[in-house]
């Protein structure tokens, strides 16, 4: 997701100004998305630029709002029909950093298994508790939010128990079979992990 | 092991064999672990790593083959049989998969059996069985049957059955079991509930999203606790991401 379509969904509820736009973002995300000013008005500009937005006159304080224009309201639409497409969001590291571990001499995968376990087991247990200090009904949007992240740090959990699980399945058969091309970021793939065992 | 004396449960270097010989199963293997008032353990681990059977060691269930058990500070191997059990019905509460509710018996009765057994009044067993069926939220469903109720009420009278009357521990092995997300979830936020009013809790799960209730997590491989998540800092350090 972008800043941009954020900005725009709180600009269709009423015109801001940009401290009310960083306060009304973080309020909608809980939090969990910290915004710099800097950002914010960045991103104002690059909107305005693009037709989407346009500034009001300034108010006696000094701030100056921003209203949606009709361009920027198309431009939201068709932000909430189209679903995100995975292959837009960032390659997942985590992946990549196993299959790596799994072809570098020395590394005892593991013991990264289960420092990432731990680890997002930890996170898991942070989002639950900021999600059982939050009953109001008002919290809705936040808990949302927080339950999208605790069902994808669940799924990291699954994941690397799957991995383990292959680990173990893939007692150790023969020589390490040769390392895969550079890039190639199948974790999963059970005969890497035979060859990580037979080299244990 | 120093620093348990507030422990509600405490396992000291506890193993169980069983069988003898080549033939041998070592189900755990010299397991530590403390748990005080008002803190929830998760126990995670892949199928056949002990995780059951450290849970029916912690309850009574079993017995150690080496090391030993307290509960409350009582080592329960110096118990007897009827002593066992006796603390087990007043001290120890368990939440299953399988319900283990009796059919023949109303809601209320189910959950006053355990005291009625234990030589308390009728009288007293059903007003603190009410107060436990007010606790997870059925006051008004005392009477009706277990086949009258659907799983989620099913369960929370089971959890009424586990916390009623004084218990200060409460073991659960996958109480969520079929439990749909939102139903799952209100069954361990009444655990919850229950710990931070100042019981212990052991929870046995393989569903890291439950885990994550939990104060600590523990990692159990093979009969052996290999890790342990540190603890978890303050609200405000979540809130601003200092810790990570």
């Amino acid at each position: 997701m972008s800043i941009r379509h954020g900005l725009l969904a709180l600009l269709e509820r009423g015109q801001m100004y940009g401290y009310q736009l960083r306060a009304a973002f973080e309020e909608s995300t809980g939090s969990t998305w910290p915004l710099n000013i800097g950002q914010v008005y960045t991103t104002l500009s690059r909107l305005e630029r693009d037709g989407l937005v346009r500034p009001l006159p300034e108010s006696e304080a000094g701030q100056r709002p921003y209203e949606i224009t009709d361009a920027g309201r198309a431009d939201l639409a068709l932000w909430f029909a189209t679903p995100i497409s995975r292959t837009d969001r960032p390659r997942d590291e985590l992946a990549i950093k196993l299959a790596l571990a799994l072809t570098t001499p020395g590394v005892d995968v593991r013991s990264v298994v289960q420092a990432q376990r731990s680890a997002t087991m930890r996170a898991l247990q942070e989002l639950t508790r900021l999600k059982y200090g939050s009953n109001r009904p008002e919290d809705l949007p936040w808990r949302l939010v927080l339950d999208s992240m605790v069902f994808q740090a669940e799924a990291e959990v699954r994941w690397l128990d799957h991995c383990e699980t292959s680990l173990v399945r893939h007692q150790p058969s023969g020589p390490a079979p040769p390392a895969p091309p550079p890039g190639d970021a199948d974790a999963r793939d059970a005969a890497r992990w035979a060859g990580e065992e037979a080299r244990r | 092991m120093s620093g348990a004396d507030d422990a509600v449960l405490e396992l000291r270097a506890v193993h169980r064999t069983h069988g003898t010989g080549p033939a041998a199963v070592h189900a755990l293997r010299g397991v530590s672990l403390v748990v005080r008032p008002g803190e929830l353990v998760a126990v995670m681990g892949p199928s056949g790593s002990g995780k059951s059977t450290l849970l029916a060691l912690a309850g009574g269930l079993d017995r150690p083959t080496g090391g030993e058990v307290r509960v409350e500070g009582q080592p329960l191997g110096a118990l007897d049989r009827r002593g066992l059990a006796q603390l087990r019905r007043r001290r120890i509460g368990y939440i299953f998969q399988q319900l283990n509710l009796l059919g023949s018996l109303s809601a209320l009765e189910n959950v006053a059996l355990p005291l009625e057994l234990d030589g308390t009044s009728g009288r007293r067993a059903r007003a603190l069985a009410m107060t436990a069926l007010t606790e997870v939220g059925l006051p008004a469903l005392g009477d009706r049957f277990p086949d009258q109720l659907s799983g989620g009420q099913q369960q929370r009278v089971a959890i009424a059955r586990a916390l009623v009357g004084e218990r200060r521990l409460v073991l659960a092995d996958e109480p969520t079991g079929a439990l749909d997300s939102q139903t799952g979830e209100a069954v361990l936020h009444l655990l919850r509930r229950r710990i931070d009013a100042g019981a212990a809790g052991v929870l046995v799960t393989h569903e890291a999203r439950h885990a994550g209730w939990a104060d600590r997590v523990v990692f159990l491989r093979d009969g052996v606790l290999v890790d342990t998540t540190a603890p978890l800092g303050s609200v405000e350090q979540l809130l601003s991401g200092s810790e990570r």
